[in-house]
């Protein structure tokens, strides 16, 4: 069992939740409320991780993020070290593969509250974001957690983008699905068997945690 | 403050109307729907942004199409009570009334709330969520919500609509009562005439998107441009009336300013005083007291004026004491009988032209 791995996968997951969880909030509440030209290009570029092989995701990644890049000269020129092959390069990769899965189901979840309440919002007094804080994400909070226990989720069993981003650098990039592959290499079946199975009851967990918190706090009123 | 409205637009739907409401005045908008009644509501509380508009409340200018003021729709002093309500589903019923009182020290909006709920009549249910309040008791929170932001302006789009016939009965006893304490303007945007009628002073009729009529309810009520977009079998006037006892026979004689009047039994106490709606189509004139008649309301009456209709027809107002019946006949009759304002005859109703419906407390 190889518990830097599990414990960098965990660092990472939740680093990606934490990063990814005011992003979605406030982008899938704007994508949801709002009507301008090209927004459907917008849900396309961020729906485009869930198309892409990891591969041409992680490429393209390692590109811009790389020592050519400006991102890449900026990230060097400010902390003093390169993006690529580190940590902070993982959580950043990470987070932008996982915009459709945070992203989406909260969308969803906006686009679900009536448009009657919104307006209730507004002749109410409160302002657009007073609205978001008051009435929407209350109402929209179970596609938010979704959208949130998907990333973690994937973001634990994320393979190729890590791969092309990160390499395998113990302890920096080497997360759990990596070392399962480094494993199997090795032929060690039975090391690979159990961070595999582990990986199996954290993300089942999860998602059952995740359902029941759900349940009880939205029973209230959508019974 | 008085709002006044002016409105111009062509898309989506064609508007063209202005109109005014005091402070403390009830204008209903009535019309057929798809009108244009709830647009105007949602023009004035700026959920809808008209091309050419002026709303001002006092020296508040809401929206000034040409001078480019919009004002958005939450920082408008208004009262709103939607259609359906739109009660906040995860808030109960104090949590929805809370939810406006934003413009007041944390420390006192407690006592706000539950001063709100008292007056329309909710204490006591302030921790229900909205799905475990009845229609009339979502109706009433969403009244003391519009009424929490201390609104400028009141508006009530259907607020009716979405409740049976006897709860109706007790929110419009309800708003009623409530008026004593409203200072603000109050729009009411209903197609129910005989509701607009019982609720407000003033009524503005709308059909696409145009005011054909505005007026009182007498005034309207015999406006032939009016009635073509409401219909002829609206036209009719309330009276006051005082139960006077049942008299056995499956009637009820009610005492009107001018004497009795025979209608279907009536199920209140003797003293209750009602409101009693008389279909225009349903009175008859005869210039002598009728003998030999079926009819068992005969009241004297004096005509008050003639309003010519579009085709055959006529409206002829009544005056009964200081209220005012009106009787829809044909130009024919009125010339057979010669019937001119100052002229007194005698108004004929059957006693079963009153519906049970039309007998309101």
């Amino acid at each position: 069992m190889d518990w830097t791995a599990l414990w960098l996968s965990l660092h990472l997951a939740v680093w990606t939740v934490a990063l990814l969880l005011p992003v979605s909030i406030f982008g899938s509440w704007a994508l949801a409320r709002a009507r301008f030209r090209g927004k459907g290009l917008v849900e396309a570029l961020i729906t485009l991780p869930l198309v892409l092989p990891p591969t041409v995701i992680g490429f393209y990644l390692l590109v811009s993020f790389g020592a050519g890049s400006w991102l890449g000269q900026a990230w060097t020129a400010v902390f003093g070290q390169g993006l690529v092959f580190s940590f902070e390069g993982l959580v950043l990769a990470s987070v932008i593969v996982n915009l459709p899965f945070a992203i989406q189901p909260a969308q969803r979840a906006f686009e679900a509250v009536p448009v009657a309440l919104s307006e209730a919002a507004a002749c109410t007094g409160l302002s657009p974001l007073a609205a978001l804080w008051r009435v929407h994400l209350p109402l929209a909070w179970p596609g938010v957690l979704t959208g949130a226990v998907l990333t973690f989720a994937h973001t634990l069993g994320e393979f190729g983008v890590v791969l092309m981003v990160g390499g395998s650098i113990p302890g920096e990039t080497k997360t759990l699905a990596v070392s399962i592959y480094d494993r199997v290499q090795a032929f060690d079946d039975k090391g690979a068997g159990q961070m595999a199975l582990l990986l199996v009851v954290i993300s089942v967990v999860t998602i059952l945690a995740t359902a029941a918190l759900s349940r009880r706090v939205s029973g209230g009123w959508r019974a | 403050m008085t709002l006044e409205v002016a409105l111009r637009a062509s898309a989506p739907i064609p508007l063209e109307l202005s109109f005014s409401v005091a402070p403390g005045e009830v204008l209903a908008l009535v019309g057929p729907s798809g009108a244009g009644k709830s647009t105007v509501l949602r023009a004035i509380s700026g959920l809808w942004r008209v091309s050419g508009a002026r709303v001002t409340v006092g020296a508040h200018v809401w929206q000034d199409s040409a001078a480019g003021v919009f004002v958005p729709t939450h920082r408008r002093a208004v009262g709103v009570v939607p259609q359906a309500y739109a009660l906040f589903p995860h808030l109960d019923a104090a949590g929805n009334v809370a939810l406006a009182l934003g413009h007041l020290p944390r420390v006192e909006r407690g006592a706000e709330v539950r001063r709100l709920l008292e007056l329309v009549g909710l204490a006591g249910l302030e921790a229900r969520r909205p799905a475990d309040l009845s229609g009339g008791q979502q109706q009433r929170v969403a009244v003391a919500r519009a009424l929490a932001r201390g609104p400028q302006v009141l508006l009530l789009d259907e607020p009716f609509s979405a409740v049976d016939r006897p709860t109706r009965e007790g929110l419009y006893a309800a708003l009623m009562a409530l008026r004593a304490v409203l200072s603000m303007p109050v729009i009411l945007v209903t197609h129910d005439m005989d509701e607009a009628q019982r609720l407000a002073d003033r009524m503005v009729v709308i059909d696409h998107g145009r005011a054909v009529a505005a007026g009182t309810a007498a005034e309207v009520l015999c406006d032939p441009a009016a009635l073509r977009v409401l219909g002829l079998r609206e036209a009719g006037a309330m009276i006051s009336a005082v139960v006077a006892g049942d008299v056995g026979d499956g009637l009820s004689r009610l005492d009107t300013a001018v004497g009795p009047v025979f209608v279907p039994r009536v199920d209140m106490a003797v003293g209750a005083r009602l409101r009693l709606r008389i279909p225009a189509h349903e009175v008859m004139i005869s210039l002598d007291r009728p003998e030999g008649l079926s009819a068992l309301n005969v009241l004297p009456v004096l005509v008050a004026g003639l309003v010519p209709g579009d085709g055959p027809g006529m409206m002829v107002r009544l005056a009964l004491g200081d209220e005012v019946i009106l009787a829809r006949l044909t130009r024919r009759s009125v010339e057979v009988l010669g019937l001119a304002p100052g002229l007194a005859c005698y108004a004929v109703l059957k006693s079963m032209a009153v519906a049970r419906d039309q007998v309101r407390a």
